[in-house]
């Protein structure tokens, strides 16, 4: 174990080493497959073994995800913002814990590592400040040339894979899942592929933080062999590629095409430092225009 | 009729205190003017003593806001004002009881509405705000829209905590700094909000709260370095105000009586309207300036209508606001339940009928049966006045036309409600309301996220929702 994990416990005794396993439906199975592989910090040392997350998994968390959409997307934007706000909530507490993770597997300094954590627990409430606030800004009332009322709402699309950023373990991968699931989509997301341990720990977060199972579900493993399974997938609404090897990026767009998925444009490089803009809200939304006729 | 065994909830959960002082700076001090006796208007028994501001503490209350908002707020970034009114939003959800209960001593309101409306919306309004203090920019006001600086609020006691926060939340999330005064009758929740505003440690002068009577609220609105003044109150309080401001440059907006229209349509689902006409005029004691106090149901259903509803009202139960079966609590204050009284006898002097529910009230505290009358024509004051009181005023219609035309007949224009199984019909007849807030098929319905807000002499400035935010900002 690293230092910076065990950073805080007596000397002379002995820690507990967790076991780091898959998010699927709210519970924390091993992978199908019995499979695992080891997970370094950055400068090389072991720090766990992460479960290699199979075609199967991927299919289970697909199942999940859409078990959980019609709960969750059904959700009022208030409750569903309180539950957002909650996960912060969960997060500031395991402030100390998310700090170690990062620093390991990103290999920054404390104080760097510091403003990551507070960075991901802030963006989670920016989030959670949205929920309730999507459609005041993205939908409309649309003043048609007829005896009509006509109005226009954003709707989650269904259920998105997420292949998180490959560098930016906890707060990339909290700027790329909240606004999925800020509008109500589910998600099923592959982790960085090597830094995969606060990804999990985010979901013991998830877990215990009133998000109803199967809205996340997290697995870890080889990024390019799972992600063509979610890109080809028929019950899988919408793709965002962030973390995808720039190899298989193209294959994958192509798979997308087979469901015609929603695929979020790929930007060259993102900051996750910076306050998002609304793309990430925007890409995994529906527009549905609704006309009434008015008249006596 | 069912009887009921009573189910009060226990006033210890209110926390009362034998006295409340005024909120300035982010210390509780003893104001300098004369300290009011408030009373719990279903016994008439005194509560509490509160201190209440004298014109030197307006200025030290405006002097701190004004620190407060050059030093920290003003320039402290969206992203952390809003894990502050997150807070308070949270400190607001935890203390509910307490505060459900403590309203509903202060205010005389049924504790099932102080549970399940008051406290509950108010924290909603936190939250919504909350999120939009790091969102301005997406708001459609320009990429950074600026605060305006301190604003002077003064707000009614119909509501007591939820104007507090329907004029707080926005107020700080847009970065403003606060000086508000709550209504003479209920100063209480706001001095219990105060509490957890500095429980949530907002920096000192953020928000002040004064208790005190009008002369208080005059000088708020009146203190040359308020940027903006918000009031909820009657109209001619509101006139007195915007005449005040005249050429001062200052912000204003208003939300003030109404004397709204509630249509029932021939083809309306009658037994779901009564239920919707009951809430819309019985709700609060009828203490809600967007109350439904003016019934218009088509001549044909109208004798069937009343039946019902006069059966219905009948199994309305007026009491002690603290036990969880009252349907309505007490009226306010005295000085309400005179206004009421005048009212009532001036329907009947003009010719209107009257019929008011035969239901037993408490010997003492300040009550009144609910009341209708039928054969009202709009020229009686009945029709015109906003009583603010259990009294439903009864007109009817014969065309969809007339029912619009006798809707709009008041110089009011807070909201209206339609009662009709035609979908084109409700959004015809919505499109044709003079009133910022039309609800079909229900009433009074609250959502931070939906603005409310009244036209013409119900005043100016919606609160709630995106548009809710254009009051709080330079824009």
């Amino acid at each position: 174990m690293s230092e910076r994990i065990s950073l805080g416990r007596a000397e002379n005794r002995i820690a507990v080493a967790k076991t780091y396993k898959l998010y699927i439906g709210g519970a924390f199975p091993r992978s199908e497959s019995g499979r695992s592989y080891p997970v370094n910090d950055a400068k090389g040392a072991f720090l766990a073994n992460a479960a290699q997350g199979s075609r199967k998994d991927a299919r289970d968390a697909v199942a999940a995800a859409r078990k959980a959409f019609g709960g969750w997307s059904g959700a009022t934007a208030y409750n569903r913002g309180q539950v957002l706000y909650r996960v912060a909530e969960v997060l500031e507490g395991r402030r100390e814990q998310f700090i170690a993770e990062v620093g390991a597997a990103e290999g920054v300094a404390v104080k760097k590592a510091q403003s990551l954590v507070d960075a991901a627990i802030d963006r989670w409430v920016w989030y959670a400040g949205w929920t309730d606030k999507i459609a005041t800004v993205l939908g409309a009332s649309n003043p048609v040339a007829g005896p009509y009322f006509s109005f226009s709402v954003p709707e989650p699309t269904g259920v998105v894979a997420v292949l998180a950023p490959q560098q930016s373990s906890l707060l990339g991968l909290v700027s790329v899942v909240a606004p999925v699931i800020a509008s109500g989509n589910t998600a099923v997301v592959v982790a960085s592929q090597d830094r995969p341990l606060p990804a999990i720990t985010l979901s013991e977060v998830l877990a215990t933080s009133d998000l109803p199972g199967g809205v996340v579900n997290i697995l870890t493993g080889r990024t390019a062999e799972i992600a063509p399974w979610l890109a080809s997938h028929g019950d899988v609404n919408a793709l965002d590629p962030t973390g995808a090897p720039e190899a298989v990026r193209a294959d994958l767009e192509r798979s997308a095409a087979g469901t015609v998925k929603r695929v979020l444009r790929a930007r060259t490089s993102e900051d996750f430092t910076r306050e998002p803009d609304l793309a990430r809200l925007r890409a995994f939304l529906e527009s549905k225009t609704v006309w009434h006729p008015v008249g006596v | 009729m069912w009887e009921y065994a009573p189910a009060p909830e226990s006033r210890d959960i209110a926390n009362l205190k034998p006295d409340y002082r005024m909120f300035v700076d982010g210390q509780f001090v003893e104001g300098g003017g004369e300290p009011l006796k408030t009373i719990n208007p279903g016994t008439e028994e005194v509560l509490a003593e509160v201190s209440t501001a004298a014109p030197a503490d307006v200025d030290k209350a405006v002097k701190a806001a004004r620190r407060a908002y050059d030093r920290v707020w003003g320039r402290m970034p969206g992203s952390e004002r809003a894990k502050y009114i997150f807070r308070i939003a949270r400190l607001v959800q935890e203390r509910s009881r307490e505060l459900a209960v403590l309203e509903s001593l202060d205010n005389g309101k049924p504790i099932k509405e102080s549970r399940d409306v008051d406290v509950p919306t108010a924290a909603a309004h936190f939250f919504y705000h909350a999120g939009w203090a790091d969102k301005l920019g997406h708001a459609g006001y320009g990429p950074d829209p600026k605060p305006l600086g301190v604003a002077g609020q003064v707000i009614p006691w119909n509501f007591p905590l939820l104007m507090a926060a329907w004029k707080i939340a926005p107020a700080l999330a847009c970065g403003n700094t606060v000086v508000l005064k709550p209504a003479e009758t209920t100063p209480l929740s706001a001095l219990v909000l105060a509490e957890i505003i500095q429980q949530a440690d907002l920096p000192p002068g953020v928000v002040n709260i004064l208790p005190g009577a009008g002369d208080v609220g005059a000088a708020v609105v009146s203190h040359p370095d308020v940027d903006k003044v918000a009031f909820t109150g009657s109209t001619d309080v509101g006139k007195v105000i915007q005449r005040q401001l005249a050429g001062t440059g200052k912000k204003l907006t208003l939300e003030l009586g109404g004397k709204a229209a509630n249509i029932v349509f021939d083809d309306a689902p009658l037994d779901q309207a009564v239920e919707g006409i009951v809430n819309g005029i019985f709700f609060n004691q009828g203490h809600v300036c967007c109350a439904g106090s003016r019934l218009l149901v088509q001549e044909s259903v109208a004798e069937e209508l009343l039946e019902k509803l006069r059966v219905r009202v009948s199994t309305l139960r007026v009491g002690d606001p603290l036990d969880k079966n009252t349907d309505i609590g007490a009226i306010n204050s005295r000085e309400q339940l005179t206004r009421i009284e005048e009212l009532t006898a001036s329907g009947e002097a003009e010719g209107a009928q009257r019929w008011t529910s035969s239901c037993p009230l408490p010997d003492k505290g300040f009550y009144f049966a609910p009341t209708v009358f039928s054969n009202v024509s709009q020229a009686m004051r009945i029709a015109r006045e906003e009583i603010f009181g259990p009294v439903l005023s009864v007109l009817t219609f014969r065309t969809p036309d007339e029912a619009v035309a006798k809707a709009n007949n008041t110089p009011y224009g807070l909201s209206a409600g339609i009662w009709t199984e035609k979908g084109s019909r409700i959004l015809w007849a919505a499109q044709k309301m003079r009133a910022g807030v039309v609800w079909a098929n229900t009433f009074n319905r609250f959502d931070p996220t939906a603005p409310f807000g009244g036209y013409q002499e119900s005043g100016f400035g919606r609160e709630g929702g995106r548009t809710g935010l254009e009051a709080y900002l330079d824009v």
